[in-house]
């Protein structure tokens, strides 16, 4: 096993999938000559040369079609976005062409491409540069959805999306580039949509991802110091749901509380939350709850972003609550 | 230079006879997808077809000297305008018709309707119904062109509405810039919908953001096939020889309304009319008759032959399965 940062493991994903296949190629805002905005892509233009480490100008829309149109004629585009919050500029080609268009062709046409990228807050970024996109991409059929935690689950899985022939959109952290893990040094993948319990509990369930999983491993510490176990459930891949292990997990503690990054109102948490309701009611000793963002624009003042963000102090309080509730 | 002189000499035998033969298919091939859309939008005034149908009458000229001006393995990108290049690229007009009717039978299965055709084999990649988010794929096309080495020309239309939007430019930027074997058209049929060019546009001669870009660029009024095709083909060459990109500006009217909706109610007294003197079909067919004596008993049977095909299209589209409903499953994600 080598310990390696998440860029590091992104960066390895990238190098094999490249080596393994010409058609292969890295595009994006800085990618080549700058190294990557978040160093992920560091040293590989030297490597593949600027034919498949493409730098471009700032044209969302425009980069994110091109990758499109050239998976769309056999090729297997690494679209980064330097954050996601950019690709709100892009988002009717992820939207109406990239979604749509094996469907809308009658399967004459597929598009195996990963947009890749930062997203959701990092540290006092204001409103625009703080957004959690979950809700949109997974809202959308024909899109597979992504979000990694560890170094392990960065490789793994996006050397699977890379090999996938679907659209992929793959969630990173700027906060968490530089968490370190272990990586096996032999090849493997991580297959799309299956969960992993990040640790293993008997009394409540904490189902989380991404940004929300070292939030989630805080909180069960902190139960653990009440003498609750709690299980946390990383789920990794966000659409398709591995409805399997969230309510294998359920039916075993009668109990979860959400932890995530992004605003409560829809996306994958009430999802979440309305698949356990539908499929596991009777199992439930108490309602499902979450600590998320607030409800509101993301505050660039220090204090008030720590009260939006989702906290380990206030998801232990829901911990409580709900082994209080039966 | 070898051309110029070609010109002032007489025309031989041999060369009217070509151009005879030549404009005959142009004829044949504008007409057909003349006759086409009158077909579609009788069976939408019948009801048969639902949701938007934008016509092509009036800019047939273009897809038809696009089909003769491109090779074979070359992408033809276009708008939600899409049927005149489904049928000049050799679609089978029956498949159209079933997709407009939403029938299995359909060019895309009925999963697209009027204004999201492909025909991936024939060169059709679509059929885009977004304005302006095609331009940037049909540049992706281009680049994969260019990354894999097939010698693949992407042609990419648009309409002028498109012009003032952002991946347009987006793309064209791009392109210029990677070098890539792509030609931007943008047919110029005076409006946007319901809004002429004088009110959409700052500098109503698209072709002047060529520059901006680096691009060469061409510009002219559609007529005939025949010079259409040769300017287009140029542009093509371009692109396949040199990765040279350019934007050419076609100017050209559509006869209808935007949709089946619409009843263009925007155009300027005597406008339409003095736009249909020009029509390419009525040039073709008087130089068919004049020129080179085809009499119009014979013009009238082609014609004749053409509405059959359409007729029997329509039939076809009519007496088609809808498709089953497991149907809408399919194709959301790819297989394995």
């Amino acid at each position: 096993m080598a310990v390696m940062q998440i860029r590091q493991a992104l960066r390895e994903a990238i190098r094999e999938e490249m080596e393994r296949d010409e058609r292969v190629f890295l595009m994006g805002e800085e990618v080549g000559h700058y190294d990557g905005a978040y160093k992920v892509s560091q040293g590989l233009i030297e490597q593949f040369g600027d034919k498949r480490i493409v730098d471009t100008p700032i044209a969302e829309a425009g980069f994110a079609g091109v990758g499109i149109g050239a998976a769309m004629a056999g090729l297997r585009p690494i679209i980064e976005f330097m954050t996601f919050n950019f690709s709100a500029m892009a988002f009717d080609q992820i939207l109406n062409n990239a979604a749509k268009l094996p469907h809308m062709t009658n399967g004459q046409f597929t598009v195996p491409i990963v947009f890749r990228g930062p997203n959701a807050a990092a540290h006092m970024l204001g409103s625009t540069h703080s957004q959690a996109f979950e809700p949109f991409y997974c809202n959308i059929p024909g899109v597979k959805v992504i979000s990694v935690a560890t170094p392990y689950d960065a490789k793994g899985l996006l050397k699977s999306a890379i090999r996938d022939n679907n659209p992929v959109v793959f969630f990173e952290s700027e906060l968490m580039y530089s968490v370190k893990g272990e990586v096996p040094e032999q090849e493997y993948l991580i297959p799309i949509g299956k969960a992993d319990v990040k640790r293993a509990g008997e009394d409540v369930t904490i189902i989380t991802w991404g940004q929300g999983v070292p939030v989630a491993l805080d909180t069960a510490a902190l139960a653990e110091q009440r003498g609750i176990d709690v299980e946390v459930v990383d789920l990794r891949t966000l659409r398709p749901l591995d409805d399997e292990a969230i309510l294998r997990s359920v039916r075993k503690t009668n109990r979860a509380v959400l932890v995530y990054h992004g605003w409560p109102y829809g996306g994958p948490g009430a999802e979440i939350i309305d698949r356990i309701q539908r499929e596991a009611f009777d199992a439930l000793d108490a309602p499902v709850l979450r600590e998320c963002y607030e409800d509101v624009n993301m505050p660039y003042a220090e204090n008030l972003e720590q009260l939006v963000l989702p906290r380990a102090d206030r998801a232990l309080e829901l911990v409580l609550k709900v082994m209080n509730a039966a | 230079m070898a051309r110029a002189t070609a010109k002032n000499q007489a025309p031989d035998a041999e060369q009217v006879s070509d151009q005879k033969v030549q404009t005959l298919h142009d004829y044949r091939e504008m007409l057909r997808i003349r006759r086409f859309e009158e077909a579609a939008a009788r069976a939408y005034t019948k009801g048969k077809i639902s949701g938007f149908l934008h016509l092509y009458i009036g800019q047939e000229a273009i897809a038809v000297a696009t089909a003769a001006a491109i090779g074979k393995g070359d992408h033809v990108v276009t708008t939600y305008r899409d049927h005149g290049f489904a049928i000049s690229l050799g679609c089978d007009p029956k498949a159209c018709m079933a997709e407009l009717f939403g029938k299995a039978t359909g060019l895309v299965g009925g999963m697209g309707g009027s204004m999201h055709f492909f025909d991936r084999d024939k060169g059709l990649w679509g059929g885009y119904a977004i304005v302006s988010s095609h331009f940037p794929v049909a540049t992706g096309h281009a680049f994969a062109s260019k990354y894999l080495g097939d010698g693949r020309v992407t042609l990419a239309f648009c309409g002028d509405g498109a012009m003032g939007m952002g991946p347009t430019h987006e793309a064209m930027t791009l392109a210029a810039l990677w070098k890539l074997p792509i030609v931007f058209v943008c047919e110029n049929n005076q409006y946007s919908m319901g809004t002429p060019l004088s009110r959409q546009l700052p500098v109503m001669d698209i072709t002047a953001r060529a520059s901006g870009y680096g691009l060469p660029s061409d510009r002219f009024r559609v007529v005939t096939v025949a010079e259409t095709r040769e300017r287009l083909a140029k542009a093509v060459r371009m692109a396949r020889e040199d990765n040279q990109p350019s934007l050419i500006e076609l100017i050209t009217y559509r006869f209808r309304g935007h949709s089946m909706s619409d009843p263009a109610k925007y155009r300027g007294p005597g406008e339409l009319d003095e736009w249909k003197r020009h029509d390419p079909i009525e040039i073709a067919y008087r130089e068919l008759k004049d020129k080179h004596g085809i009499s119009e008993t014979e013009l009238e049977a082609i014609d004749e032959e053409i509405v059959a095909e359409m007729t029997e299209a329509e039939r076809f589209a009519n007496e088609s399965p809808q498709p089953p409903p497991e149907a809408r499953f399919l194709n959301n994600y790819a297989k394995d």
